[in-house]
C-alpha cells in the first residue's frame, strides 16, 4: 500500500481507500469491516429470499407454535407460518425502507445545509429554527405522526423516516460549511473569480463531505429501529408483507408459549442495527482523526 | 494619463455584536499605471480590508460605500456577477499564508483548470494544462508539480503557484496582501524578485499591502501610510522616507531597527478602538505634536511641498 502514499499521481479515492486500508487492522477498521460484512450478509439474504427461504412466508405450513427443530429451525408462529422464512423475506422491507429514507434525507438535508453559504441571514435562521424543532421532536413520535397522516406503504414510511433524519444532515453540514467557508482557500478562490456554484461544488462540498458516510450509517442504524417501531405499531405496511417489526407485534403476546416467534425477529433487528452502528462509529473514528487522536488536556494549565 | 485605480471616499464598516466597526474611513487613493504603491500600517489599521474592499470580497457583515474606479469603470456599481469576471482576470489578488490558500482536496492542475474554465467557459483540458505550464515557467515552478496536492508543496512553492494562478489572464493590477509575511527571508527575497520581474514582463501595477517598511523601501515607487482606517500620509517613497511629515509616519520610521540601534523606539500607546463613530484625528491620543484642534476635527489630506506629498495633519 505504500504506493498510495507516494507523491502525486494517486486520486482522492485512492487516498481515502489507502487510509481506510491502513486503518483496517485497528479497532475501528475491524468494527467497520465486521459491520459491512453483516449488513452485506443480510442484504444477500434478502435478495435471494425466493430461493433460500424454505417455505412461503405467508402460508400455514405446520401446526401453530411448533418449537424450533427439524425442518423448522426457528419454529413456527401463532399462524403456523415458518419463522425462518418470514425472517428471510422480512429483511426486504427494513432494508429498502432504510435505503430509501436515508438517501431521501441526504438529498433533503445536504443541499439545505449547503444553502447556508448562499443566504446566511434570515433564510438561514428560519431554516435552522425549523430543522431544530424537527430535531428536538422525539424521532419515533414524529415518524408515527407523519405515517398516521400520509398512510401506509413502503414509500410513505420512508418519507416519514426521512423527515426525521434530514435535520441531522442539515445541522452537521451547515455548521461545517460555516467553518469551511471561512477558510482562506475559499477567499482565494473568490478572488480568482471562481463563480459561487463552483465554490460550493468544488471547494466547500468536498471539504464537508467526510461527514456524510458517518451520518449515513448512524442514521441507517437508527432508522432500522424506527422502522421496526412503526411496523410494530401497525402503522407501516399493508398486511401480508413479512417484516420483522410487524412479526413481533403479531406474536409478542404469546411470548410465554412460543418465545421463538418474537425472539428471532427481534434478534435480527438488533443484529442489523448494531452492524450499521459499527460501520458508522468505525468510519467516524477513521475519517475524523482529530477526534481519535485528541490528546488529554494538559494538567494544571499554563 | 488617467490613473489605473482610483479609490474615492471609500468607507468600510462591519456590523458586529458590539456595534459598528469603522474599519476604513473616507479613504482616497490613486494608483498610476505601471507603478507599485506600498500600503503600510500596523496590524488592524485596515490595509488588508482596503484590498478586499476593492475586489468586494469582504466578510458578509461588511458594508462598503464610496467609489472605486478601475480603468475607467466604477466597480462599486457592478453587480456581483460582473465583478466576478473582473476578479482574477483584470485584478488579481495574492495573500499571506499561502500554505492555506489552495484547496487541500484539489490537485494543482485542477486549480488551473478550474480558474481557466471559470473565466473562459469550456476549455480542453489539454489546452488548459498548456497554459498552466506557461505561467508555471514564468514563476519558475517545475511542471511536475501540477500533479501534486497542495500539502506536498512548500510554502514558497504554494505562493508561486498562487501567483501563477493570478497571472493566467494577464491582469493589469495585482493586489499583494503581505505576500511574503509567512515565508522565511530567503524565500521572501526570491518571491519579491519574481514579483519585480513579473511586473515588468506582464506590465502590471501592484498594490503592495504590508507592515514591513523595509519591503516598501526597496519595492514601492510610492507609499501610503495608513492609521486607524485612514490614510495619514502618501507620497513618493524616497522623499517620504527621508522626510516624513505626519507625526505617525515619523514615529513609524523611528521604530525601524538598523545596525546602530541600541534602544528600540516605539510609538507610545495603542491604536484606537474602531468601534463607534470616529471623532477628531485618530492619532490624537498618541501624538507628540498634537494641538487643540486635533481633538475635535479630523484633518483632511492636503498637498504639502512640491513633490506631490499628501498629509492629513493640522500641522501643515
Amino acid at each position: 500500500m505504500a504506493t498510495i502514499y507516494a507523491r502525486g499521481r494517486t486520486s482522492m479515492a485512492g487516498r481515502l481507500l489507502g487510509t481506510f486500508w491502513k486503518q483496517s487492522r485497528t479497532g475501528a477498521g475491524i468494527a467497520v469491516w465486521a459491520g459491512i460484512l453483516v449488513v452485506l450478509a443480510i442484504l444477500v439474504m434478502a435478495i435471494l429470499a425466493p430461493w433460500i427461504a424454505p417455505f412461503d412466508p405467508n402460508v400455514k405450513v405446520a401446526n401453530p407454535e411448533t418449537p424450533p427443530g427439524g425442518s423448522f429451525p426457528m419454529g413456527t408462529d401463532r399462524s403456523g407460518q415458518d419463522v425462518l422464512s418470514r425472517i428471510i423475506w422480512g429483511a426486504r422491507v427494513p432494508l429498502s425502507i432504510v435505503a430509501v429514507s436515508t438517501i431521501l434525507s441526504l438529498v433533503i438535508g445536504l443541499p439545505l445545509g449547503l444553502f447556508f453559504w448562499y443566504k446566511g441571514g434570515r433564510a438561514d435562521r428560519l431554516l435552522v429554527l425549523v430543522m431544530d424543532s424537527v430535531y428536538a421532536f422525539p424521532g419515533l413520535l414524529l415518524a408515527i405522526t407523519i405515517a398516521a397522516v400520509i398512510g401506509r406503504g413502503i414509500l410513505n414510511i420512508s418519507v416519514a423516516i426521512a423527515v426525521v433524519y434530514a435535520p441531522t444532515y442539515f445541522r452537521v453540514i451547515r455548521n461545517h460549511v460555516s467553518s469551511v467557508k471561512q477558510q482562506t482557500y475559499v477567499e482565494a478562490a473568490t478572488a480568482l473569480g471562481i463563480p459561487r456554484g463552483g465554490i460550493i461544488s468544488r471547494y466547500i462540498l468536498p471539504n464537508v463531505s467526510q461527514n456524510v458516510p458517518v451520518i449515513f450509517s448512524i442514521n441507517a442504524a437508527d432508522a432500522i429501529l424506527t422502522e421496526a417501531g412503526l411496523t410494530f405499531l401497525g402503522l407501516g405496511l399493508p398486511p401480508g408483507i413479512p417484516d420483522w417489526g410487524f412479526d413481533i407485534s403479531l406474536n409478542w403476546q404469546r411470548f410465554d408459549y412460543s418465545w421463538w416467534a418474537t425472539f428471532y425477529p427481534g434478534l435480527f433487528i438488533l443484529i442489523l442495527a448494531t452492524a450499521l452502528t459499527f460501520v458508522g462509529e468505525g468510519l467516524n473514528d477513521i475519517l475524523n482523526p482529530l477526534l481519535r487522536k485528541r490528546a488529554p488536556p494538559p494538567a494544571g494549565g499554563a | 494619463m488617467k490613473p489605473l485605480l482610483e479609490v474615492e471616499d471609500l468607507s468600510v464598516t462591519f456590523e458586529t455584536e458590539a456595534g459598528r466597526v469603522h474599519a476604513i474611513h473616507h479613504v482616497n487613493l490613486e494608483l498610476t499605471r505601471g507603478i507599485t504603491l506600498g500600503l503600510v500600517g500596523e496590524s488592524g489599521c485596515g490595509k488588508s480590508t482596503l484590498g478586499r474592499a476593492i475586489l468586494r470580497i469582504l466578510a458578509e457583515n461588511g458594508a462598503v460605500t464610496g467609489r472605486v474606479r478601475f480603468d475607467g469603470r466604477d466597480l462599486m456599481g457592478l453587480k456581483e456577477k460582473e465583478l466576478r469576471t473582473i476578479r482574477g482576470r483584470n485584478i488579481a489578488m495574492i495573500f499571506q499564508d499561502p500554505a492555506t490558500r489552495l484547496n487541500p482536496l484539489m490537485r494543482i492542475r485542477d486549480h488551473f483548470i478550474d480558474t481557466l474554465r471559470s473565466h473562459e467557459g469550456e476549455i480542453e483540458t489539454k489546452d488548459a494544462l498548456e497554459r498552466a505550464r506557461g505561467v508555471l515557467a514564468d514563476v519558475r515552478v517545475p511542471v511536475d508539480r501540477l500533479a501534486m496536492y497542495p500539502h506536498e508543496l512548500s510554502g514558497g512553492m504554494r505562493q508561486r503557484i498562487m501567483i501563477a494562478l493570478s497571472l493566467l489572464f494577464h491582469p493589469t493590477l495585482l493586489l499583494a496582501d503581505e505576500p511574503t509575511t509567512s515565508l522565511d527571508v530567503i524565500i521572501e527575497a526570491q518571491i519579491l524578485d519574481l514579483l519585480r520581474n513579473l511586473m515588468h514582463s506582464y506590465d502590471m501595477s501592484v498594490l503592495l499591502i504590508t507592515h514591513n517598511l523595509g519591503l516598501v523601501a526597496q519595492f514601492a515607487d510610492r507609499v501610503a501610510v495608513m492609521y486607524a482606517g485612514e490614510i495619514v500620509e502618501e507620497g513618493e517613497t524616497v522623499s517620504l522616507f527621508q522626510e516624513p511629515k505626519h507625526p505617525y509616519t515619523q514615529g513609524l520610521l523611528r521604530s525601524v531597527i538598523d545596525l546602530e540601534t541600541t534602544q528600540l523606539y516605539s510609538v507610545p500607546g495603542t491604536p484606537p478602538d474602531l468601534l463607534g463613530e470616529p471623532k477628531g484625528c485618530p492619532f490624537y491620543p498618541r501624538c507628540n505634536q498634537r494641538i487643540e484642534i486635533c481633538k475635535t476635527v479630523d484633518p483632511t489630506p492636503k498637498t504639502v511641498g512640491d513633490d506631490g506629498r499628501r498629509v492629513a495633519c493640522h500641522l501643515y
